[in-house]
């Protein structure tokens, strides 16, 4: 199947600077990781597997999503759609970030209708990872 | 020995290539360079690479080029030779000769004139050519439209000839889908059939198939070589058990022929399935081998004019049997060679890659043919790993690579864990494929693995020594 140019610029540009395209990790220990909230969705057996994680801060008592960062195994539109999802996530209130739907990543990708269900994974990820954080403000 | 496009100068064997008329303005009648060996042996070792090296002269400006260069716009190492193989030269030549008014167009089957005459010499010709390579006779061989046809003609064909006798077939689970799908078809109309298991190394072991038999067993069906993993069957051993079981024994040796020695005067077989377009013939042809002591009879399945002995009706395609005949011809003269290059490759690319992290050989390793190599990459999926060998094509048992949304049903069918099986690649080599290629693809291979373990969250927990097993995943 051939991808839309948008997947494959995606895709080549995470694999070519991970970093720049905010691919890596907080983990327990690091400075600010309790305000960090993560998602982990998909499974192996399936092949996609995505874990985005999500750094807040409170700006005018509303929490904002300063920085995110992912990991995901899986197809190519599976990796690009994540890289579109953390583009999207930045600056976004967790309210405004809530609202994301899967159809937005399909839209701007042009993923085939075979691989919607990678958008979906994303969508799905972001919903884990605002509870992650709801649920960490909660223990506080 | 066929000495073609080869000519002797002072002592020094050249490869001479005719332009084609287009472009003599520019190149001149015909190009030459020297081979630089003084023996023929050895000229005819390096005739194929300088021929390519001179064709590729004739890529710029000529208008059929053009049209290939805009469907291939890079230059793509081809590792998939195990899905279909470029057709030789030599065989496209032969198969120009049989289509004009000036060549052998005639129907074989019109025995009145001599455009008929010659159509059926070239046929009988291709079909020596092939019982050569199988050391059979010519008359066990049957042309059909490709290795599909000939596994629905030689199961369904058998089934419903014997079914009197008995109404139950034996297979595998890792058999090609022209086998599995016929299966599944006469399982509708009634017969019964025993998906064998294969052992973890992807072989069909003998005990298992003499344990499966049964009093109403008419047919066995196995493949030679497996097309996903490149494991050989021990059909000799098999074929002794169905001998003496009176059971059919059909073998689907779509990937094997001209690949590696096949011997069916030596071999129990009764049935065996072809295919041109696997060993550098054209797409659309193929054979089936009927053995005629002991007697195998089938039921045709297409009716018709009477060809083949009305086995299998249709017009005779002059053009694709000669290609086919050729192509078998080309591959007993090559296959000791391709062989040993084959391995070769396939040692350069194990020998690069053993040492990583996490990587898993598909099948048997002894007993299996060199030209396919399949390897799972953990933690990497393996149509994503596809897009990064972009300049590279091959293949993979990942679900994202298949219409169905489904792991390799081979893989599976191993004992693999699904992970494994989407993570897998094959990799199939063949007569073009050059040393550099392999060697180019290991470092890729190496570069694109670890960069995308480094976007893997899998490979972040294996790293943290985390068990992926115990995971409940969402």
């Amino acid at each position: 199947m051939a991808y839309s140019q948008k997947v494959v610029d995606k895709f080549e540009e995470t694999l070519k600077n991970p970093e720049g395209a905010s691919v890596g990790r907080w983990k327990p220990g690091d400075k600010d990781f309790h305000r960090v909230g993560t998602g982990i969705v998909g499974a192996p057996a399936c092949g996609d597997v995505m874990k985005l994680q999500i750094k807040c801060e409170n700006v005018d008592g509303t929490n904002k999503i300063v920085d995110a960062k992912f990991k995901t195994y899986g197809c190519g539109s599976a990796i690009a759609s994540s890289g579109e999802l953390i583009d999207m996530l930045k600056g976004k209130t967790l309210e405004e970030a809530q609202k994301i739907s899967n159809q937005e990543i399909v839209d701007i990708l042009e993923l085939p209708a075979i691989k919607i269900h990678c958008s979906v994974l994303a969508e799905e990820a972001i919903h884990r990872a605002i509870d992650d954080f709801k649920s960490l403000r909660n223990n506080d | 020995m066929d000495k073609k496009y080869l000519f002797k100068r002072n002592n020094v064997w050249w490869v001479k290539l005719a332009v084609p008329l287009h472009l003599r303005d520019k190149l001149g009648f015909d190009l030459r360079k020297s081979t630089g060996e003084k023996t023929l042996d050895k000229a005819l070792l390096k005739r194929d690479i300088i021929l390519n090296d001179l064709k590729s002269n004739f890529s710029e400006g000529s208008p059929e080029s053009s049209n290939i260069k805009s469907i291939l716009p890079r230059k793509t190492t081809y590792f998939d030779y195990a899905s279909t193989t470029p057709v030789d030269e030599r065989v496209i030549d032969k198969m120009k000769e049989c289509l004009s008014f000036e060549g052998a167009f005639g129907n074989s089957g019109s025995r009145s004139h001599i455009y008929g005459w010659k159509a059926e010499e070239l046929v009988e010709e291709a079909r020596s050519n092939v019982s050569n390579l199988l050391n059979c006779d010519p008359r066990e061989i049957i042309w059909t439209s490709g290795a599909t046809e000939s596994d629905n003609l030689a199961i369904k064909g058998a089934s419903y000839f014997y079914s009197k006798k008995g109404k139950h077939i034996i297979t595998s689970k890792i058999e090609h889908k022209a086998v599995l799908d016929v299966c599944r078809q006469l399982e509708n109309e009634s017969y019964e059939v025993t998906y064998l298991e294969p052992n973890k190394n992807g072989l069909i072991t003998p005990e298992a198939v003499q344990e499966a038999i049964r009093e109403d067993t008419v047919l066995v069906s196995l493949m030679h070589i497996n097309n996903e993993i490149g494991v050989i069957n021990d059909i000799r051993s098999i074929g002794k058990i169905t001998r003496e079981n009176g059971i059919i024994f059909h073998v689907d040796a779509a990937q094997s022929a001209g690949k590696i020695q096949i011997d069916l005067t030596d071999l129990d077989v009764d049935l065996m399935s072809f295919s041109a377009h696997k060993i550098y013939g054209p797409k659309g042809i193929g054979a089936l081998y009927i053995r005629r002591k002991p007697r195998v009879r089938l039921q045709p399945l297409f009716h018709g004019g009477g060809q083949e002995r009305g086995i299998r009706a249709g017009t005779l395609p002059t053009h694709q049997i000669v290609g086919m005949g050729e192509a078998f011809k080309l591959a007993k003269e090559k296959m000791d060679e391709d062989y040993s290059n084959l391995s070769k490759y396939r040692d350069i690319l194990w020998n690069g890659l053993k040492d990583m992290e996490e990587v898993y050989v598909n099948g048997a390793q002894d007993n299996s043919f060199p030209g396919i190599f399949n390897m799972s990459f953990n933690f990497v999926e393996g149509e994503s790993l596809i897009m990064a060998l972009k300049n590279i094509a091959v293949s993979s048992g990942s679900a994202c690579t298949s219409a169905s949304l489904e792991p390799s049903y081979v893989l599976r069918a191993l004992g693999r864990k699904d992970e494994l099986a989407h993570s897998s690649i094959r990799f199939s080599f063949g007569r073009f494929t050059r040393e550099e290629e392999v060697r180019e693809t290991v470092n890729l291979v190496k570069d694109s693995v670890n960069r995308l373990r480094e976007i893997s969250p899998l490979w972040e927990m294996y790293q943290d020594g985390i068990d992926l097993d115990k995971i409940v995943w969402a």
